[in-house]
């Protein structure tokens, strides 16, 4: 497994610009991760033989920690979100959580038939929240995702900016240590997502809710991320982590987050012009 | 190459200040529109032209009349016929025929709803009951419901029993039929969110299946009263005897006995008027409201 690392000589940042660290080897982290996968393989039998949707897939997240998954088509990240919430097991490795974790999707995927507030609601009564409190925690969810007093629009009645936030508030209300975010920004337009990147920052320092956040976008993983992990395609494999170390605010434009944006972009190319038919 | 873990604040420092500021006024930009036209344009766009295609059949009738193409015992005038109706109405005849029918077919509408939900859910819950019994239900909402007549006949001899029995044989596969389909429509993303949230498989099926599955129910209801009612209408015109009470079905067999014309066709539209009024004050609101609360009735522009 090799990770490219741009010469450094080469390149002439200011003081904030980003580590590129290759972490080859898996972090010993002391105390319980907030997830653990552990060499795991996950193999479909098809019409066409068997396919290797993940291979070896090693993986730790420590509370509180934000992850971006990076990967082209094919890498298997349904596959893996699938495993990590248990939707589907693993053909070999384990995986373990704190909890069960909470999901975001790239569709707001809330109830129509139910209020903002009622979606949320659903959640803290699975999560066990007593009836009592569910008002409170509601109207404290959607102050959170800044949405106080739409607790009770219905979905149709909310842009889609809105929707995944009442989506976020929702994944939030069930009080997991764990959220998992499958591209839940890619069908909104860009500033649209500058926001809710902002916004999700925010909550994620108010939370400290571990975050494994799987997304196309190389920018977006950078800007987001404390680490970022490659997946390879077919099968699913990490073929590369860095480890975000930008000081200061930190928005999409910025050169730091640019120039490891390109670094990493360099990465994925590779892997997958591999893939091309010669 | 610095230690990994060297470095602690790895995220903005300070948040954006203009963010919300900036979250806010998208909120207001996207806000979807909610415009509706004004009642007395809905209004106008969905009563008039039913009323107008009525007028248009109500002159072809008067025209075929007075050409004389069928004798008067045959094709009475749509004027005969609308006195016939007000003497039906006042002799409080129509009434007794309506209520006596309709009553029959709103409950064994509702036995068939009883009946047909469970019947429904099962089948779209359990892969092999789908499997074994499924092609049977879709096989039986094909069946001719005058069929189950003479069954229901020597099962229950002339009673209500046998009535009903004819009525839920033509309604309850299509409300069973309606609910498997509509679960078979839920987008499998509500399902998987249900498994997120920590849904057991009652939960997933009362707070996920079937909500989701409402609008695709609604048409299966729909579809079961249509049925209920010819079932309804089938049994009462084949079967005559006092035992079976004054329904509707029976007031035409008295028009056909006394070759009343004007009494056969009053009967008809009375029929007519009780199956779409159904429809009109039963489903068309619930329709509204389920729709409406889903965003799936307004026009976006």
């Amino acid at each position: 497994m090799t990770t490219t690392l741009v010469d450094e000589s080469d390149l002439v940042y200011h003081e904030d610009d980003p580590r590129v660290v290759p972490l080859l080897k898996e972090v010993e982290h002391s105390g319980a991760a907030a997830v653990t996968i552990d060499s795991v393989s996950k193999v479909f039998t098809g019409r066409h033989g068997k396919v290797a949707a993940l291979d070896n897939i090693s993986l730790s997240v420590t509370p509180g920690e934000f992850v971006c998954l990076l990967g082209a088509s094919g890498c298997g990240k349904s596959t893996l979100l699938n495993l990590i919430t248990r939707l589907d097991v693993p053909t070999s490795g384990t995986v373990g959580t704190i909890g069960r974790p909470a999901l975001m999707f790239q569709e707001s995927a809330l109830f129509p038939w139910l209020t903002a507030g009622q979606n949320i609601g659903l959640a803290l009564k699975y999560a066990g929240v007593p009836k009592k409190q569910s008002a409170a925690e509601i109207d404290g969810l959607l102050d959170l995702v800044r949405l106080s007093g739409t607790a009770d629009r219905r979905v149709h009645e909310l842009s889609g900016g809105q929707r995944q936030r009442v989506a976020l508030a929702r994944a939030l209300g069930q009080n997991s240590q764990v959220l998992l975010m499958d591209e839940p920004f890619a069908a909104l337009d860009a500033i649209t997502r500058d926001v809710m990147h902002d916004e999700l920052t925010r909550v994620w320092k108010e939370t400290g809710n571990s975050i494994i956040f799987v997304t196309h976008n190389v920018r977006e993983a950078v800007r987001l991320g404390q680490r970022v992990v490659l997946l390879s395609s077919r099968p699913g494999r990490v073929v590369g982590e860095w480890k975000v170390n930008i000081k200061g605010p930190r928005t999409i434009e910025h050169p730091a987050v640019g120039a490891l944006a390109a670094e990493i972009t360099l990465r994925l190319r590779e892997e997958i012009a591999s893939h091309a038919r010669s | 190459m610095p230690a990994l873990d060297d470095s602690v604040i790895t995220q903005d420092e300070v948040e954006r200040e203009d963010t919300a500021a900036v979250g806010a006024g998208l909120d207001v930009l996207e806000e979807p529109d909610r415009i509706r036209d004004p009642w007395w344009r809905r209004l106008g766009s969905s009563i008039v032209p039913p009323i107008l295609a009525m007028v248009v059949v109500l002159v072809i009738w008067e025209i075929v009349y007075l050409l004389e193409l069928k004798p008067e015992v045959m094709l009475p005038s749509p004027a005969a016929v609308w006195d016939e109706l007000l003497v039906l109405l006042h002799g409080g005849q129509a009434w007794e025929a309506i209520w006596t029918s309709l009553s029959r077919g709103l409950i064994g509408f509702a036995m068939a709803i009883v009946i047909g939900a469970p019947i429904g859910l099962a089948i779209a819950r359990f892969p092999w009951l789908r499997a074994s019994f499924g092609p049977l239900l879709s096989g039986l909402q094909s069946m001719p419901s005058v069929a189950w007549v003479p069954l229901a006949i020597l099962w229950f001899q002339i009673s209500p029993a046998m009535i009903y029995m004819v009525v839920l044989l033509g309604a309850v596969p299509s409300i069973a039929n309606g609910l498997t389909a509509g679960i078979d429509q839920v987008p499998p993303l509500y399902s998987r969110v249900g498994h997120v949230l920590g849904l057991n498989w009652w939960a997933q099926t009362r707070h996920v299946l079937l909500p989701a599955a409402l609008p695709g129910f609604l048409a299966g209801l729909r579809q079961g009263w249509a049925f209920s009612w010819r079932s309804l209408m089938a049994a009462e015109l084949i079967v005559t005897s006092s035992k079976l009470g004054f329904g509707l079905g029976q007031l035409m067999n008295q028009g056909r006995d006394l070759s009343d014309a004007p009494l056969l066709y009053a009967g008809l539209i009375l029929i007519f008027i009780v199956g779409v009024g159904v429809e009109l004050i039963m489903f068309r609101p619930l329709e509204r409201a389920i729709l409406d609360a889903r965003g799936l009735s307004t026009k976006k522009r």
